[in-house]
């Protein structure tokens, strides 16, 4: 399995936002995207995970052109963005399911509970989510990774408003991820949860 | 399917525990149809007349005052972008959107409609048609309504932007669903009508869909 991008250009609104940026990912590997604010991170996730039109260039998924094929590339990642999709009138645990049934709920048969658990969750899971804080709302998107069965994760800075507990957490659950012989983009500021490549995108800022 | 199903039970438990919406859409519609007795005055004759006319354009409008949330939560916080790269076609998850929708503010119109059509006189003969037109009619303003809520997603005022785009649109369900209403009435065949309703229905189902998806696609840019 591999993962990969070519020459990707992103134009937003008249402005370039990098030009001809390539990168890969293959099994058991984890991508740090890293650059100053507005160096194009979250545009570059939001492409890689098809919400984005590149202006230029071409994704492989497993070698094979995703917007030839997206079908193939549809439910094998999950993505995490800005915001987090949770809706106040349900309870914790049926904004989990939700999206589980949507993203079929893994095969070997991780349960919500066990999902929520890893995020210390359980506890609350009866709770409707508007009671929840900030980080516990984070803590309930990111439980959405254990609940799926994704090889790659597209995290657009993760550990947003997460204490030192759920920061391990979700370095606990990329570890694992990656064991098992997955794939992890993720764009932050912070230093490296684990060990793994880095591409600064400030190096592929359009210059005249 | 199951992720039809999903999102179909999500979107009406929201509804049924935040409530408002579909509540707002009905006070709405009997408040507008009742305006029109105390404005008109109580004469049997002259509400009978326009029984049909007015609680089709009452339940249009009633109709429209809920379509510009249809997608706005999900765009707002974020869900929308998953509904979209989902491992599903975008467009039967939009389909199950707007059954929700129906459902929830199309469905209780009809339930309602037979009472008002009462306090405008309006004849035993037109109830069955009315409830028939409505039937038909009620989910094609759900259809439109999506493309239109689609369309002006992340714009400013939104629910009147999509007003002047879709009302327009209505006017041949408008005009079939009234005429058939007043065919029975007449003792004519309500049939013709109903068919071209029909039609309609079957027209918007295949496209609203796609035409919705396509706009949302575009919205999470």
């Amino acid at each position: 399995m591999s993962f990969t991008g070519n020459a990707i250009t992103c134009i937003r609104s008249d402005r370039v936002v990098f030009q001809r940026l390539s990168f890969s990912v293959k099994d058991g590997e984890i991508l740090y995207l890293k650059g100053p604010n507005g160096c194009g991170k979250s545009s570059l996730l939001r492409i890689m995970a098809g919400l984005l039109q590149p202006t230029e260039g071409v994704l492989y998924w497993n070698e094979e052109n995703i917007s030839k094929s997206v079908d193939s590339f549809l439910g094998d990642f999950q993505y995490i963005g800005h915001q987090n999709p949770v809706k106040g009138a349900l309870s914790v645990k049926e904004n989990l399911k939700i999206w589980a049934e949507i993203y079929n709920l893994k095969k070997n048969n991780i349960s919500i509970d066990d999902a929520l658990q890893a995020f210390k969750l359980d506890r609350l899971a009866n709770l409707p989510a508007r009671f929840l804080s900030a980080g516990q709302k984070r803590r309930l998107n990111l439980s959405r990774l254990s609940a799926t069965d994704s090889r790659l994760w597209l995290l657009d800075e993760p550990s947003t408003s997460l204490d030192d507990a759920g920061s391990l957490c979700l370095k606990e659950l990329i570890s694992s991820h990656l064991e098992r012989g997955n794939m992890v983009i993720m764009a932050t500021h912070e230093s490296n949860l684990v060990n793994g490549y880095t591409l600064n995108l400030a190096e592929f800022v359009f210059n005249e | 399917m199951t992720a039809f199903f999903s999102l179909l039970k999500r979107d009406l438990k929201l509804a049924f525990r935040q409530g408002s919406d579909s509540v707002m859409v009905i006070v709405f519609f009997i408040v507008v149809v009742v305006l029109f007795p105390l404005s008109i005055g109580p004469e049997q004759k002259i509400l009978a007349r326009i029984s049909a006319g007015v609680i089709w354009v009452a339940a249009l409008l009633a109709a429209m005052l809920s379509m510009d949330r249809l997608f706005a939560a999900d765009y707002e916080d974020g869900s929308l972008d998953l509904l979209v790269i989902s491992p599903h076609p975008t467009e039967i998850l939009v389909l199950a959107k707007i059954l929700a929708h129906w459902l929830t503010t199309g469905l209780p119109l009809i339930i309602v409609s037979p009472l008002l059509g009462v306090f405008l006189y309006l004849q035993a003969d037109g109830f069955w048609v009315m409830i028939m037109s409505l039937l038909l009619g009620t989910p094609i303003l759900s259809l439109i309504g999506a493309i239109g809520a689609a369309l002006t997603l992340g714009a400013r005022r939104s629910g009147v932007l999509i007003s002047l785009l879709i009302l327009p649109l209505f006017v041949p369900v408008l005009i079939f669903g009234v005429s058939a209403v007043d065919a029975a009435l007449m003792g004519l065949p309500t049939r013709p009508q109903l068919l071209i309703l029909g039609a309609f229905l079957l027209f918007a189902a295949a496209l609203s869909p796609w035409a919705s998806a396509a706009a949302l696609r575009q919205a999470v840019e």
